[in-house]
């Protein structure tokens, strides 16, 4: 007997909504106008109204919508759906308890320009997760303000400016201009330096995984150094052991230590930065506290200093007087304001939640499996893969196809035949020091046997590798579309929906 | 093998030049489209601009990577390939004719002598690879 | 697990963490708590918010509308909620095809050729829309009209502080409310870009086509910033006046006020800018068999690739707020878009009429509005708005002495489609009896 795949099938070929449109289908309805109406010419005139009636947006039904969506996020993989290796990207389980809270009507219908005595509870809730993050992070001063951890990371590098123009004297950041950089750091790294007017110079990470310290010195010699932004665990895993020796470095040449949060799950209840001599962090809440990416964000990028950066925050900053809670605007050093109001509220929310129902304890258990479980996956991938770096690694492990390579078989090929066994791709060609990289960070939400079933996923693929390369080369298989014409894409990019008549060439 | 042509001069940075009167005509080489894969955007200068040799007139992109492009010797640009605008893959399907990218009324037309030959060039990719 | 990696006991997976770094003691963070606890607690905190259950009249960058069911409910879908930013197309189909509508959504709404998969909110939209005019012009001036919001403005100067560009503050009419034509003889040919917001910060609609025209006549970009988006449903499109780039603050679709955020910051532009414009793009790309995805692309700009020479350094965006904004646009649709708007200029405009005909009570300016105005009051604003919350449980507006030292008896007031004509009412009659 054999099976005809239908094509037509009605929840893979789901269109545009701008192709279900049909002229006159509504999906709303409102109250009808209760005040007396003034013809439109009175309160607005003709010429700064619009004239085209909206032509061309959607006429759907409200079941249109919902099958619209419902149909097309089955394409997507999810946290709920599986395990989710990506290393450096932190994603863990997202409690549904955290959503319910965060919908709350008292936070969800709170106007951000409300008075302070009538948004005591959402005050209160900033500075309950400030205490908790400054005891985290082992660091006194706590801005919510920036909305993502790039955005964490701009603030954090302008508050080292600004503290250098306070101590030596305004303009002295003007000669004092370098951002030391390691060359394994995300790139959001060097573009939130650029951003804040520092020259970025790269240093070199040694054969062992670790920042160089000799190259360190010797940058640092120039006089010129504002600071250094680091990776802890970096971002191949490797804690860095010489971090008091790095700080005390960068410290004695004038400059001061950033740290990005980004792998802050490695650490959180055994290990605080500001105990090793960081002076300013950046975390993401999307990370490390759990709340949902939502498919590319929203985030939060709390930025955590120490008591000598604290008077550089953004403004406003929320504090407690007595039993009341305030915004302060009266911050004469502050950097200024990041972003409008107040930050992600909403993940503040999540984030509180996450940091009450686990406990002081259940967070440092989560940091336990967290790497436990990356410990245990270096182990079973060791004898397939090759694993450039010896020293054990923290919660990611990075491996190459230096092995698989030799075949033809490279890493996008491993991660894309990875999909065909159900699990989402790992972290890939980054760090990009490590050539073929594949970045593996499983959190503390898989349990033994679903990293059994990863490892042993991995396995065969590299049997594959070996066996029938073509296989994995052409992967994935399974999925509603295969890879996809990226270099086409990009050389006529087509970055809107056109009715057809009114479409050109592309 | 690469294709390496004998009528033209090579810099370290996989750059040609072609010759004619003071007139080079200047693009990347088949070694250099390679190792790019597929190119999907070519940023070229405006006639009229002049560049030292050795200085960045550009870049070219493939879809995860920028790689500037800098040209052999110094002078200012007469023309630009207009048409690697519409058209960035004859840099990969033809990159010493059709994927030319500018041509530069040379300064100094010596310091062709001191680029590397169709051989040399041949044997400096190949050490680069090893 | 510890002994299959060779281990005895927990403690040895922070070997490589120097013994002194090492926490002796439990963090100083409360124990855990069940479900119950947590519910119980931030149920009381949060019944501390008051204004959260108030009729509203608060406007200046968040607005109260209406967010149809579906919206939260299909945000809530695990697959789109907790999924990845869509680096494997493959398995990111549902996102991918979401961001391509909401970039298309956007383009129609505003009149522009492209937009981008959003930004973390309008204000910091607005400051890389700043910094993308420098890199276009290669010029260093920035001429901002003070009707835009003013925390927009902070940011904005947070933003170039380090970029040596020259900020400069256009006078608003006293007597219209919109950029003042006299202070446009500060536009000249070093002028990178023009900023404006429409509707403003005061509440009146700028004619955005003749300030493109000034700006253009010096080389200079206009930038136009929308706070209230839903007045695109009625208004015409900064596309349609010659815009160069347009931010917004998307919160108005659907998105929940949440005391400031997550909102929505929509970027878009004209095709020949595109290549310099921050953030992720998503374009449409066909397989081997020919068929249709999606895929984000034009990478080669951002952070990842181009480091320290990105044109941005931002990565995390705000994926799920653009969702639940394509959701509701999609929705609303074309005909509910315009009707919302209509009621909030049909709202508004009862509501001023209202307030200007009691005692003592003044509309300042005299150019058209949409859905906010400005409201002089016989008394200090900021004592009468807050008796009015105590004793009459109204949240009447915003006291504009919050941004303006000077501005001591005028607020801000906003009506959207979630006030009823009984709301109105009372806000009057409240404003009334405070002032007798």
């Amino acid at each position: 007997m054999s099976i005809t795949k239908v094509t037509s099938h009605i929840s893979q070929n789901e269109g545009l909504i701008f192709e279900r449109s049909q002229p006159g289908r509504v999906g709303y309805r409102l109250p009808p106008l209760d005040v007396e109406e003034t013809p439109l010419d009175e309160l607005i005139p003709q010429n700064l109204r619009r004239t085209d009636d909206l032509e061309g947006m959607p006429e759907v039904s409200e079941v249109d919508v919902v099958r619209h969506f419902t149909r097309i996020s089955t394409w997507n993989y999810s946290i709920d759906l599986g395990m989710y290796p990506l290393g450096s990207c932190t994603m863990k389980y997202n409690s549904r308890l955290n959503e319910k809270v965060a919908r709350i009507a008292g936070f969800g219908n709170l106007h951000p320009l409300a008075s302070a005595e009538d948004a005591q509870g959402a005050l209160r809730l900033i500075h309950e997760l400030q205490e908790s993050l400054s005891e985290i992070t082992g660091l006194a001063g706590v801005s919510l303000q920036p909305a993502a951890g790039a955005h964490g990371e701009m603030t954090g590098v302008m508050l080292i400016r600004a503290f250098i123009d306070a101590r030596d004297g305004a303009g002295a950041s003007a000669t004092r201009r370098t951002m030391l950089i390691p060359d394994s750091a995300h790139g959001t790294n060097p573009a939130s330096a650029n951003l804040s007017g520092f020259n970025v110079k790269t240093i070199r990470s040694t054969a062992e995984g670790f920042t160089d310290l000799e190259h360190l010195r010797e940058l640092c010699a120039h006089g010129d150094v504002a600071g250094l932004m680091l990776t802890n665990p970096n971002t191949l895993g490797l804690f860095e052991k010489n971090i008091s020796e790095i700080c005390r470095i960068v410290h004695d040449a004038g400059g001061l230590v950033y740290m990005d949060g980004a792998n802050m799950n490695a650490l959180v209840g055994v290990a605080r930065p500001g105990d090793m001599g960081v002076d300013v962090i950046h975390l993401n809440l999307h990370k490390t506290f759990s709340t949902p990416h939502g498919g590319g964000g929203p985030g939060c990028g709390p930025c955590c200093c120490t008591k000598e950066l604290e008077p550089f925050l953004p403004v406003p900053r929320v504090v407690k007087d007595a039993d009341a809670f305030r915004l302060d605007f009266d911050r004469p050093q502050s950097i200024g304001r990041v972003k409008a109001f107040y930050g992600n509220f909403g993940m503040m929310v999540r984030a509180l939640s996450y940091i009450q129902t686990h406990g002081y304890d259940g967070l440092r258990e989560a940091t336990e499996a967290a790497v436990l479980n990356a410990r245990y996956i270096a182990q079973g991938l060791a004898s397939d893969y090759d694993k450039p770096f010896e020293a054990a690694p923290m919660h990611e492990v990075v491996f190459t196809d230096k092995r698989q390579s030799r075949k033809g078989v490279h890493t996008l090929d491993i991660a894309k035949r990875l999909i065909d066994y159900g699990f989402h791709p790992m972290t890939i060609y980054f760090p990009l020091i490590v050539q073929g990289a594949m970045l593996i960070e499983p959190t503390e939400s898989v349990g033994r046997a679903e990293l059994d079933q990863f490892i042993e996923a991995m396995r065969s693929i590299a049997r594959e590798a070996v066996e029938d390369p073509e296989t994995v080369m052409s992967a994935p298989h399974s999925t509603r579309i295969g890879r996809l014409d990226e270099a086409a894409a990009a050389r006529k990019p087509v970055l809107r929906w056109k009715p057809k008549t009114a479409t050109t060439s592309a | 093998m690469a294709n390496i042509p004998e009528n033209l001069q090579y810099s370290k940075d996989h750059e040609w030049i072609g010759v004619e009167g003071d007139i080079g005509t200047i693009g990347i080489t088949d070694h250099a489209q390679h190792s790019l894969g597929d190119v999907v955007y070519v940023e070229l200068p405006k006639v009229g601009e002049t560049f030292e040799a050795h200085e960045s007139f550009g870049s070219v992109e493939s879809v995860k990577a920028v790689s500037e492009i800098f040209t052999p010797v110094g002078g200012e640009v007469t023309e630009v390939n207009e048409a690697l605008q519409d058209e960035p893959e004859k840099v990969n399907t033809d990159p010493y004719k059709e994927g030319w990218m500018i041509r530069i009324r040379m300064k100094n037309p010596g310091e062709v002598d001191s680029l590397l030959t169709a051989a040399e060039y041949e044997d400096f990719t190949k050490a680069e690879t090893e | 697990m510890l002994r299959t990696v060779g281990l005895t006991s927990a403690e040895e997976l922070f070997d490589s963490i120097p013994a002194e770094m090492r926490l002796r003691a439990h963090l100083n963070t409360p124990a855990a708590i069940s479900e119950m606890e947590l519910l119980a607690g931030f149920e009381s905190m949060a019944a501390r918010n008051n204004a959260a259950r108030r009729p509203s009249f608060l406007g200046a960058g968040a607005y109260s509308h209406y967010s149809p069911t579906v919206v939260d409910y299909l945000i809530q879908r695990s697959e789109f909620f907790t999924a990845y930013t869509p680096y494997q197309p493959e398995i990111s189909q549902g996102t991918l095809q979401a961001i391509f509508e909401f970039q298309t959504l956007v383009c129609q709404l505003t009149g522009m050729d492209v937009a981008n998969a959003s930004m973390y909110d309008g204000s910091t939209a607005l400051a890389e829309a700043v910094l993308m005019a420098e890199r276009i012009t290669r010029r260093k001036k920035i001429i901002t009209s003070t009707a835009v919001h003013p925390e927009y403005l902070e940011v904005v100067d947070t933003y170039v502080q380090h970029y040596g560009i020259e900020l400069q503050r256009l006078d608003v009419d006293a007597s219209t409310g919109l950029t003042a034509d006299e202070a446009l003889a500060a536009l000249d040919d070093q002028t990178a870009a023009l900023v404006i917001q429409s509707p403003n910060f005061f509440g009146c609609i700028e004619d955005a086509h003749a300030l493109s025209e000034k700006a253009h006549a010096v080389g200079a970009l206009l930038i136009v910033a929308i706070t209230e988006s839903i007045s695109l449903g009625l208004l015409r499109p900064p596309g349609a006046c010659d815009a160069d780039i347009v931010v917004a603050e998307g919160q108005s679709f659907g998105i929940p006020l949440s005391f400031g955020g997550p909102y929505l910051g929509l970027f878009a532009t004209r095709d020949k800018y595109a290549r310099q414009m921050p953030g992720r793009l998503v374009g449409e790309a066909y397989d081997k068999q020919g068929r249709r995805g999606f895929v984000l692309t034009l990478a080669t700009r951002e952070q990842h690739i181009r480091r320290e020479k990105a044109t941005s350094n931002i990565c995390t965006n705000e994926g799920l707020i653009a969702l639940a904004a394509t959701v509701y646009m999609e929705t609303m649709g074309r005909r509910g878009i315009q009707e919302v708007a209509e009621q909030c200029a049909q709202k508004a405009a009862y509501a001023a009429r209202k307030i200007s005909e009691l005692e003592g009570f003044s509309l300042p300016y005299s150019g058209a509005r949409f859905n906010e105005f400005v409201v002089r009051a016989p008394v200090a604003a900021a004592e009468l708005l807050s008796r009015l919350g105590a004793e009459k449980e109204i949240t009447g507006g915003l006291a504009l002495s919050r941004y303006y030292a000077d501005r001591a008896n005028d607020f801000l007031v906003c009506v959207t489609e979630t006030n009823s004509r009984a709301e109105i009412d009372a806000l009057v009659e409240g404003l009334k009896a405070l002032t007798v």
